[in-house]
């Protein structure tokens, strides 16, 4: 195998750096926006867990927001919320400042 | 596992990564992210394979790749002969005393990769006792390729390659019981989990994960784009597997089987086909026959497990 590598007939695999898809912006996909209610919301972490996107930020235990770079708008957290603490938002409609949300 | 909080999980570090391709409201990277958080525990490191599918082809987009842990991709039919490989070059090293490390060894593939074209190279590896985890994240057809039926793909569903019409009603054939091929293995820990009931799933991987040789588990991944409803409803539609019994949540311990969900009332497999797109040409006089035949084939198997639960209960006494 060497030897084929050598001689440029065999392609080595490709090794890609770990976590580095982290770099890429998903946002762009979303077309509905969620907005969390966090006076509402009881941090029991539900939307964190069943995020396809690693989307929701916590800090000390905290739900603190959504990562809308990686959010693809898919509603998931909103309808698995137990205490609709979040709404799915048309994010064309949106402030920046709602965004924060 | 059980004296972890939820709040005491969000501190671990995440070792798959957003910005990965899966479709919005795909149960995919759900299913990984908490397999991997269950896995690391206990200074436990992981290594994984994946054969070529969905979660594949969107959590490791060249040049990039969404696992912060190492993960080997070859071929579609080859995962389970990869991660075999790996675990045993780890117990030279072990045994050479060039590594101390205790890693678990975690092998992934879709229905595809694990129904279909890798079931020998999964079935080798399960004989040969390999210390690892198998997991089938289940979506039910080869979906990243456009919807084609699968070994998975239940009866009457519709794929491009097992189409609904005036003639045909969709996939003809039923669902391969995966689940009870690999249980025939013999092998320590076999079982079928979702990621709506999460404490279950990851209760589920840290016990294959501490168990010595083959383990499996299959867990049930719905697809909003192939089973055609809205991505907000991916747990919703767990759910309701778990209620209808189209997925029993059990597990199979050294032969002994243990039902791990019994809903308090089953329901009907109505409600779940008439809660996906994929199922929606059932409901037409010329196919009522089928959906009487979906009910029956799913209360055959609840039946079945049912059965050798009580079985394992009496020969224990
Ligand atoms: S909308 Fe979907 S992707 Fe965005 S934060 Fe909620 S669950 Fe995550
Ligand atoms: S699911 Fe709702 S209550 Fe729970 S952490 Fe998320 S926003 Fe807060």
């Amino acid at each position: 195998m060497a030897e084929l590598l050598k001689k440029g007939q065999m392609k080595p695999g490709a090794v890609a750096e770990a976590g580095s898809m982290a770099r890429l912006n998903t946002g762009t996909w979303r077309t509905y926006c969620p907005v969390s209610d966090l006076e509402k919301c009881n941090h029991c972490m539900i939307c964190w867990l069943m995020c396809p996107e690693s989307a929701v930020q916590v800090e000390d235990g905290k739900k603190v927001g959504t990562n809308l770079q990686y959010c693809k708008g898919c509603g998931i957290c909103a309808t698995e919320c137990p205490v609709d603490a979040i709404e799915m938002k048309l994010e064309s409609e949106m402030s920046e400042d709602e965004k924060k949300g | 596992m059980a004296t972890t909080s939820l709040k005491q999980l969000c501190e671990m570090p995440d070792l798959l990564s957003g910005g990965h391709a899966a479709c919005p409201g795909c149960a995919g990277p759900v299913a990984i992210r908490q397999i991997l958080l269950a896995a690391q525990q206990d200074d436990t490191y992981v290594v994984a394979s994946i054969s070529t599918g969905c979660m594949e082809v969107s959590t490791t987009v060249y040049p990039n790749s969404a696992w912060r842990i190492p993960l080997f991709h070859s071929a579609f039919e080859n995962s389970a002969a990869t991660i075999s490989g790996a675990e045993t070059a780890y117990r030279s090293l072990k045994k050479q005393g060039k590594i101390d490390k205790k890693i678990a060894f975690i092998a992934f593939g879709g229905d595809g990769g694990t129904y279909d074209i890798g079931l020998q190279s999964l079935s080798g590896a399960l004989e040969r006792g390999h210390n690892f985890t198998y997991v089938c994240y289940d979506n039910e057809a080869y979906m990243n390729t456009g919807i084609q039926r699968s070994g998975s793909t239940p009866k009457g569903a519709f794929t491009t390659t097992a189409p609904a019409g005036k003639v045909e009603p969709g996939k003809r054939q039923r669902k391969k019981n995966l689940t009870a091929i690999v249980a025939a293995h013999d092998i320590p820990y076999v079982a079928q989990a979702s990621p709506h009931r999460a404490r279950d799933l990851m209760n589920k991987v840290q016990k294959a994960v501490a168990t010595e040789g083959a383990c499996f588990i299959n867990v049930l991944s719905p697809c909003p784009r192939g089973w055609r409803y809205a991505p907000d409803q991916t747990f919703q539609i767990a759910k309701l597997a778990a209620d209808t019994c189209v997925w029993p949540l059990y597990e199979i311990e050294d032969g002994k089987l243990t039902i791990n969900y019994k809903p308090r009332e089953k329901k009907p497999m109505l409600d779940w086909l008439k809660s996906q797109g994929r199922f929606r040409h059932l409901f037409t006089p010329q196919n009522e026959h089928l959906v009487e035949e979906i009910q029956q084939d799913v209360d055959r198997e609840w039946q079945r497990l049912l059965t050798l639960e009580a079985m394992g209960k009496e020969t224990a006494q």
